[in-house]
């Protein structure tokens, strides 16, 4: 099982801050997932759009980037500082 | 010295300790940012701030870290809110001593120009209109580049 996070607008966008889930098998890389997150929620787009960035396990990958059912992979929009 | 907290703080008796901690300094420097009750939209009742810890404490960590290589500073202190703050609230505090006051100005300037700019923090504004995500402002980013001028970031 992946443990997926959703920060700033995302938030929104899914309706809950993160999720526990298995991912199926042919998801291998963050495009891939990106992609399914987006048909899954119809989500216009908002998964695919390059300014938000993923973090998996906590380090931000330059994409794509492989990814493991057991990774945590967190969603991050453009930061606005505090 | 960083923190997230997600309640309100004192930055007068924060400062008071940071004084007695940089008792051998010959300056202190310290800033306190307050929520603002109006923003470009309107006015603001809830100002939310969110972070993705440990991204958020790590980028801290690493900004104090690149104050420290750049100027003589003996003591630094960094406080910075999460969650849902009222206007008028402290949202962030930072402190800076040194042996002479110029070194102590420019690392806590630069400190906020990074958390101002490259902070991981989400920030959401609440007003009679509802509530909106917060982009980053343009003004932001310059602020930030005037220190890379100078050398490493």
């Amino acid at each position: 099982m992946a443990r997926l996070h959703f920060l700033g607008r995302l938030v929104d966008v899914t309706g809950h801050p993160s999720e526990t889930v298995d991912l199926p098998a042919a998801l291998t890389d963050t495009s891939s997932l990106r992609q399914w997150l987006d048909d899954r929620g119809a989500q216009d787009g908002a998964f695919l759009d390059p300014t938000v960035r993923v973090a998996i396990n906590d380090e931000l990958v330059i994409e794509p980037a492989a990814i493991a059912n057991s990774d945590e992979i967190a969603f991050l929009p453009p930061v606005g500082g505090g | 010295m960083i923190s997230l907290v997600n309640h309100p703080f004192d930055p007068a008796e924060t400062l008071r300790d940071f004084t007695a901690e940089a008792s051998d300094a010959g300056a202190i420097v310290s800033f306190t940012g307050q929520v603002r009750p109006t923003a470009k939209s309107g006015p603001v009742s809830c100002l939310h701030l969110q972070a993705y810890s440990p991204l958020t404490e790590n980028g801290m960590r690493a900004a104090v870290e690149t104050a420290r290589r750049r100027w003589p500073i003996s003591a630094v202190r960094v406080i910075h809110r999460i969650g849902d703050m009222a206007p008028g609230e402290a949202i962030v505090f930072v402190a800076t001593a040194s042996a002479h006051r110029r070194a102590a100005f420019e690392a806590a300037d630069f400190l906020m120009d990074y958390l101002k700019t490259e902070a991981v923090f989400w920030k959401k504004e609440t007003g009679p209109a509802g509530a909106a995500w917060i982009e980053p402002r343009a003004e932001d980013y310059e602020d930030r580049a005037r220190w890379a001028l100078s050398g490493d970031n």
